[in-house]
């Protein structure tokens, strides 16, 4: 690697590897108490490649890489779509009980009844929630929730003779993962624009509804966070065509208490724990994306599931639904977040989350009211619980990912930048609900300053960021170079192929 | 607390005012006016809201109706284990810095958990032998999954066949067969669990993209692998190996033998069960299928001023880029999952890993041994000869069911898994795992329970 400007050639942390020194250790492991067996000499290896640290420096290391990390709990988040709100610090204490987190997935049934009831109060608080008449925690992301669901979509086509279809409708402004997934399942992705009030084009729709219609994917709010307003147009067009409607509940934290989804006519939809229940991102995973199903496709759903009979012994066991497209993951879905969602909802019960989304929405709408002078919003209209504004201010030429960097300085992470694909450098704002007026304010006045700046001194806006660990880094750079594990750990030799 | 009719909020009452005249509108209730009336704002049937110490108690109470293994003898596996996790794990893991953060889409505020993913690629690269690994995937089923999905995009239409070991874990098998239900391809296992790595070479021909073998298998077995590669290969066909990440601290790695994707769970690696999630899936595969991989991958690159530095790369593979022709549609994968396999990687070393493997493979065969000279109860007996690593499998005089149900109330010991929950006709048939955490006395006093239970 050479550097074209070398005024920082040392790294901000050295990795493992780079600390590593041939005898250190930072554990011993109890004496053997067993005679030793022979081991079988041809298959052993002589080096495992693992570096070797002392405990403090393992500490030290990662205290100092959590330093140069922005969570939640570091400060405001409103990266729109993923709705990063607060994770209450006591579901992660109740998530680590022995009796959650140190049970085995093939226990007999009898050994983890407490186990079983908590999932199944979640599939009976998920089928309420949505309005559903069916609910498998399975799914462990949200694309998974949504592969699952087109996986189910197609095995009922196909019990009633209709293979044939083999075409999935996906707005315009859907997440990567809508298009990604139908393909995934077998399917053609064919995209529907938005109308000029950023609905789904109900046109485009009911012209692609005929017999190869399999279904469509509807995120509603969609990510532009709007409440799709001809919903009930569009259920009944794709029904009567012969298709299924998929909901994709990534903004369910709009709606929770607010409308169920299965009484909007849709069949199948999953949630992501992991935004509207507050389970934590995890820096990226894990997540969880149950699935609801209305009875059309209940009995698709993937399984086990829990089912409960009060005159059984024991009263909690697995199942499969009787026409199970089968496991979508070795075990029973990620059970960890599942006690936290639990527990998440258990805390709110029905009144705390429709705050919940009404606080949402209101700190959406509050937060579109102050900056839609400096930040248009192309569809300007009451949104929910996020809003995509343009982020280039008048006269200058600013754009969003310069808005983003400039952020950082103020103590911000960033919204979600040039998506939807729709808009125009958009930046994609969800502030959720369970941030304060003064963290709004503050938000809103920095955004307001940066516009200034876009025009007076945009050097600040285009060397942005100033105030984190590193300066903008070189991403064609990384994709060209390819370095993707460590050249300490490859030894001298390692190349870069 | 504001309450304005159906809407409540936790603003005050002055904030909320202020809010809603910012916003220009009457009442919040207005915020929902697309919402179609008549459906607008049911009445949820969910339990009264629980202040926080009710809500642990009432979550505690549950815990305890669940019998944990974490204190009593367990020789149950099967995919889930249970060993040692050094303190260091979790102290990082609620570093919230790290667990309240999302996928690091802006560099710039995330270089720690962007370092400590690259560090994670590196450690698993050179444990599996492979040359790239991305930034974990949701457990090791579904990386088996997605590794078919590379494979069938690797070799072309015509290759619609994958050639899958009986040994594999049978979930995962599930697994995969759901995964290929949008797919023209199908999945083929051989009928006799016992069939050897080279037994499935018959079934390869020129539709197979993939052959999948898993090793140690799902019975613990060592499979005989040298040369295997080179005749998959030599068909057109990808090797699919799916490891006990355990197990490479001290056995050859696949990429020795020429495997062409490597995937594992990663529980073992400093995860509890968690009653099987979350988990950890291990992706591992060689540089000439780095456009294949799934999911993300961190690479390294400098900032503007030449600091090294980190960031998601090669994303023109992935859904948000690519939408439909992505190389999958995995988004939110399990970073924290990642996060404690590198912080125990790194707490194990070089030569902790190394004896950790060594004190499974020890003690696995103490127990063997052990149990083998019970009266009427076989080990490995389909399998002489064969080493094996962890696990093993024993066949008793009467179904490991009552067994495990005996072990259990009579003795407080978890026993093993019953195979016949998963291969029809083995119901007496039962696989032990044996770990760095199971003592001698835990041993033996289960050789003493069976040695009652079948007498």
């Amino acid at each position: 690697m050479t550097n074209t400007s070398p005024k920082h050639t040392e790294p901000l942390e050295r990795t493992l590897y780079e600390q590593s020194v041939a005898g250190r250790r930072a554990i011993t492991l109890p004496k053997a108490d067993v005679p030793d067996a022979p081991l079988p000499d041809a298959q052993l290896r002589a080096d495992n490649g693992l570096p070797e640290l002392s405990e403090s420096q393992i500490v030290r290391h990662y205290l100092r890489l959590s330093q140069m990390n922005f969570g939640v709990d570091s400060g405001f988040y409103p990266l729109g779509s993923c709705t990063m709100k607060h994770n209450p610090k006591i579901n992660e204490q109740l998530a680590r009980l022995p009796g959650f987190a140190s049970i085995h997935p093939l226990q007999d049934a009898a050994t983890v009844q407490g186990a079983l009831e908590i999932m199944h109060g979640l599939q009976e608080a998920l089928k309420e929630i949505g309005g559903f008449a069916a609910a498998s925690l399975q799914p462990v992301a949200g694309a998974q929730g949504e592969l699952t669901a087109l996986l189910m979509i197609r095995a009922c086509h196909a019990d009633r003779g209709q293979a044939h279809r083999d075409r999935i409708l996906v707005p315009d402004t859907a997440h990567g993962t809508n298009p990604a997934s139908a393909r995934m399942a077998g399917f053609l992705a064919v995209e529907i624009p938005s109308d000029a009030r950023g609905n789904v084009d109900i046109d485009a729709v009911r012209a692609a509804c005929d017999d190869r219609l399999a279904g469509i994917m509807l995120t509603n709010p969609n990510t532009l966070g709007l409440f799709e307003e001809r919903i009930g147009d569009i259920v009944e067009l794709v029904h009567a065509a012969g298709g299924f409607v998929y909901g994709d509940g990534a903004n369910m934290n709009a709606l929770t208490a607010v409308v169920r989804p299965g009484e909007l006519g849709i069949d199948v939809m999953h949630f992501n724990l992991h935004k509207t229940f507050a389970t934590p991102h995890g820096g990226g995973g894990p997540g969880s994306g149950p699935l609801g199903a209305g009875a059309r496709l209940a009995e698709y759903l993937p399984g086990p599931v829990v089912e409960h009979d009060p005159a059984a012994d024991p009263r909690y066991r697995f199942a499969r639904p009787e026409r199970s497209i089968g496991r979508m993951t070795a075990f029973h879905g990620n059970f960890g977040m599942l006690v936290r969602a639990f527990a998440y909802i258990r805390a709110l019960g029905a009144a705390g989350l429709r705050t919940n989304a009404a606080d949402a929405v209101l700190n959406a709408n509050y937060l579109r009211g102050r900056l839609k002078s400096e930040y248009p919003v192309p569809f300007d209209r009451l949104c929910m619980h996020e809003f995509v504004s343009e982020g280039r201010p008048e006269g200058s030429s600013a754009r969003a990912i310069d808005i983003s960097k400039r952020l950082m300085d103020f103590g911000f992470h960033p919204p979600t930048n040039y998506f939807p694909l729709i808009v125009r450098e958009a930046l994609m704002i969800e502030p959720t609900e369970t941030e304060t007026k003064e963290t709004l304010d503050a938000f809103a006045e920095a955004m307001l300053q940066i516009a200034a700046e876009a025009r007076d001194a945009p050097e600040k806006l285009r060397e942005a960021p100033h105030a984190t660990p590193v300066s903008r880094l070189d991403e064609v750079k990384a994709a060209r170079e390819r370095i993707v594990t460590d050249r300490a750990a490859r030894g001298s030799d390692g190349e870069i192929g | 607390m504001v309450n304005r009719g159906m809407i409540e909020s936790r603003h005050s009452e002055t904030e909320h005012a202020e809010m809603i005249r910012t916003i220009g509108i009457a009442s919040a209730e207005q915020l929902f006016a697309d919402v179609p009336k008549p459906l607008r704002f049911p009445s949820l049937d969910l339990p009264e809201p629980l202040a926080e110490a009710d809500l642990a108690r009432e979550l505690r109470g549950q815990a305890r109706r669940n019998t944990p293994i974490e204190d009593r003898p367990c020789f149950l596996g099967a995919g889930s284990y249970r060993h040692f996790i050094p303190a260091t794990v979790d102290y990082v893991l609620q570093r919230g810095e790290f667990y309240t953060a999302y996928t690091p889409y802006q560099p710039e505020l995330s270089q720690g958990m962007l370092q400590a993913m690259f560090e994670y690629q590196s450690m698993i690269c050179q444990l599996t032998g492979m040359e790239v690994s991305n930034a974990s995937h949701y457990d090791g089923a579904t990386s088996l999954a997605e590794a078919i999905l590379l494979a069938l995009d690797a070799t072309g239409d015509a290759r619609d066949r994958i050639v899958m070991s009986p040994a594999v874990h049978p979930h995962y098998r599930e697994v995969a067969t759901t995964y290929l239900q949008g797919t023209n391809a199908e999945i083929l296992v051989p009928d006799d669990p016992a069939i050897a790595a080279s037994g499935l070479l018959p079934f390869v021909d020129s539709s197979t993209a993939a052959v999948v073998v898993q090793n140690p298998n799902f019975f613990g077995l060592s499979e005989q692998i040298d040369g295997l590669a080179q005749v998959v290969h030599g068909l057109g066909a990808l090797l699919i190996v799916v490891s006990d990440p355990i197990a490479l601290g001290l056995f050859q790695p696949p990429g020795a033998y020429g495997a062409d994707v490597v995937v594992a769970d990663g529980q073992p690696l400093g995860l509890p069960p968690n009653f099987g999630g979350p988990s950890l899936g291990i992706f591992a595969t060689r540089r000439e299928h780095i456009r294949r991989l799934v999911g993300r991958v961190v690479g390294e690159t400098a900032d503007t001023e030449g600091r090294r530095g980190y960031v998601l790369t090669l994303a023109t593979r992935e859904q948000h880029i690519r939408r439909e022709r992505a190389t999958s549609n995995i988004c939110t994968n399990s970073a924290l999952g990642a996060l404690a396999a590198a912080v125990y990687l790194a707490t194990l070393g070089k030569p902790g890993l190394r004896e950790v493997a060594e004190l499974c493979f020890n003690k696995s065969h103490y127990a063997a041994k052990q149990i083998s000279a019970i009266p009427k109860v076989k080990v490995n007996a389909n399998a002489q000869g064969r080493d094996f690593f962890k696990e093993f499998v024993i066949e008793l005089t009467r179904p490991a069911r009552d067994v495990n149900a005996i072990l259990l109330e009579d003795h407080e010991i978890i026993g093993g898994y019953d195979l016949g929950g998963s291969f029809p006709g083995h119901e007496n048939q039962m696989l032990l795992a044996v770990t760095e955490l199971n003592t001698r006395a835990e041993i033996d006093n289960l050789v003493h329970a069976l040695a009652g239970v079948v007498s």
